[in-house]
């Protein structure tokens, strides 16, 4: 298996604080791949470094074939890089379809020009593209509400809409923040399915997650964070063994 | 009832020039949450270059038919360019900084402007050529002439056009998702910085046709002119809401209508202790009525709250 992500010294100041401490790690292509932690142990801020959100201090940062010394979102979404978020942030005022339709975005044209003279070109791409977006929607499992404004939905069908939308940027890697959060067991479970079809796909899956058992049966490898260093990283049964794990999480004696 | 139906006339003419103009003010609040204050001198330099560009044209012996829809387009492409540049240069420099930091910018491009234009075109006003028979209708007592019925159907096409702009395609949708969030447009591969730069290019396009539209009415231009327009079209946008399209549509024609009618009606309410030269009273009345009373317009909402 290759390297899609490779992640090597990266670190990331908040003023005097090292939210992340000379941080390597690689995530295979093809895998699903978990990052725990307890909180504060600077997860979301190697999340946000993943997807360009924040800039990295020091490091490198080498994605599919590319080392990239800036990493704007915009340009890591068009190399293949699509997450959600923990807290839902969907354009709340936009349709389900819409929604979807913005990941499209940069898989399509049509500028200015066919905005206003709307050429036959503009048309079938604008087709094809609510096409694709509707395929989506059905694939996560939103079927009747793809007219309905966002903010409409019921919370599962939003963190599903979020994911329609993230993959509807033809992803390699799709990050998802805390996935499972607020949902109940049936919801979590058919979020397990559906994270493995993705996988099934070709997509390699990245999550953040709290829920340890979720994490351990649905991943491949395991990364665990503590005060902004990595202290484990491989499969989840060793990583469950792993001392320093432990003690991250239970606290140690010899402290 | 003639001198309603007259004032009703004006009222709507001079409303489709604010609506468009306030359209660029509304789509940049949308999208930076930035009042564009230099919007009302984007205006003027339309009307100046059409009428540059019709001048010329004319002098090269063009016919006026021709002439002014070429000096109508070549003024929308020197305004998108000047759009695009003032968004360049004196706005996204400051997009992360405190918000009186680019209303000052824009205080200070409005000024800039303003000196240019009167370095260029000088301080006198210019009478706009009269290119077209402009023939006056009579209905039911009230004037109605070619070139207003022009502005009134014009100003319709292209707001109907840029609401189908706006949500029909693909521009449109990037336009208003950058507007509720542009952290996760930006991660959709949205290209925000064009996003921006494309929408004050629209808004600017937009006032240059209301730039020519004001000076063929009126048969005027001067460097000065988009002061007070630019005021009253802001004035139109937080009236129906700034931030929502169809509120500057409507706020812009509201206010046409208060103001025409008011003007005409003050007169008499006064006892001619008032007479029209009020007229602009009424805007900024109905300005200070808004924020007091309904600060956020007739239909806008509550503002989204903004990660």
């Amino acid at each position: 298996m290759t390297a899609l992500l490779e992640l090597t010294g990266v670190g990331k100041q908040f003023g005097g604080l090292a939210a992340l401490n000379r941080v390597s790690l690689h995530i295979n292509a093809g895998e699903i791949y978990g990052l725990i932690g307890p909180n504060g142990a600077g997860k979301t801020t190697l999340f946000n470094v993943i997807t360009g959100l924040y800039q990295l201090d020091s490091g490198k940062f080498h994605f599919a074939g590319q080392d990239y010394q800036s990493t704007m979102p915009h340009l890591l979404a068009q190399a293949g890089i699509a997450r959600t978020f923990q807290n839902i942030r969907l354009f709340a005022n936009l349709t389900a379809l819409e929604n979807v339709m913005i990941g499209r975005h940069q898989r399509t044209q049509a500028g200015v020009f066919g905005a206003l003279f709307l050429n036959r070109a503009t048309r079938t791409e604008e087709r094809a593209s609510a096409d694709r977006a509707r395929e989506l929607l059905r694939y996560v499992g939103i079927t009747k509400s793809s007219q309905t404004l966002a903010k409409n939905l019921s919370y599962g069908e939003q963190r599903r809409l979020e994911i329609a939308r993230a993959l509807a940027t033809e992803p390699m890697l799709l990050a998802l923040d805390e996935p499972a959060a607020g949902m109940n067991a049936t919801e979590t479970e058919s979020l397990k399915v559906l994270l493995h079809d993705i996988r099934a796909t070709g997509v390699t899956v990245m999550l953040i997650e709290h829920d340890v058992k979720l994490i351990m049966g649905l991943c491949d490898r395991v990364a665990v964070l503590d005060y902004g260093r990595l202290i484990a990283e491989g499969v989840p049964d060793e990583v469950r063994q792993n001392p320093a794990v432990i003690a991250a999480y239970l606290g140690s004696d010899n402290e | 009832m003639e001198i309603f139906l007259q004032q009703i006339i004006n009222g709507l003419v001079q409303g489709s020039v604010y609506a468009l103009v306030a359209l660029g003010y509304t789509m940049v609040y949308g999208i930076l949450g930035l009042i564009n204050f230099a919007h009302g001198e984007v205006v003027m330099v339309g009307a100046m270059l059409a009428l540059s560009a019709l001048t010329a044209m004319i002098g090269w012996g063009l016919s006026p038919l021709l002439a002014l829809p070429l000096s109508l387009i070549l003024a929308m492409a020197g305004c998108m360019l000047l759009g695009y540049g003032i968004e360049r240069i004196a706005y996204r420099p400051l997009r992360h900084a405190p918000r009186l930091a680019p209303l000052i910018t824009a205080i200070g491009v409005s000024i800039v402007l303003q000196n240019l234009a009167m370095m260029i075109w000088g301080r006198e006003y210019h009478a706009f050529p009269q290119l077209i028979a402009n023939q006056s209708h009579h209905i039911a007592g009230a004037i109605i002439n070619d070139i207003q019925i022009i502005i009134i159907i014009m100003a319709l096409v292209i707001m109907l056009a840029l609401m189908a702009v706006v949500h029909r395609t693909r521009l449109g949708r990037a336009m208003r998702a950058v507007a509720e969030n542009q952290h996760a447009a930006q991660l959709m591969g949205v290209d925000v910085n064009r996003v921006i730069s494309v929408t004050f290019m629209l808004g600017s396009a937009l006032a240059a046709i209301a730039g020519l539209m004001v000076s063929v009415n009126y048969g005027l231009a001067h460097y000065y002119m988009g002061f007070l327009l630019g005021l009253k079209a802001f004035t139109a946008a937080v009236l129906g809401g700034i931030g929502n399209l169809r509120g500057a549509m409507l706020g812009g024609l509201l206010l046409g209508l208060i103001e025409s009618l008011g003007a005409g009606y003050i007169g008499d309410l006064t006892g001619g202790f008032m007479g029209s030269q009020y007229q602009d009273v009424f805007a900024f009345f109905v300005l200070i009525a808004v924020l007091v009373f309904r600060p956020s317009g007739l239909l806008g909402e509550r503002l989204a709250e903004r990660a």
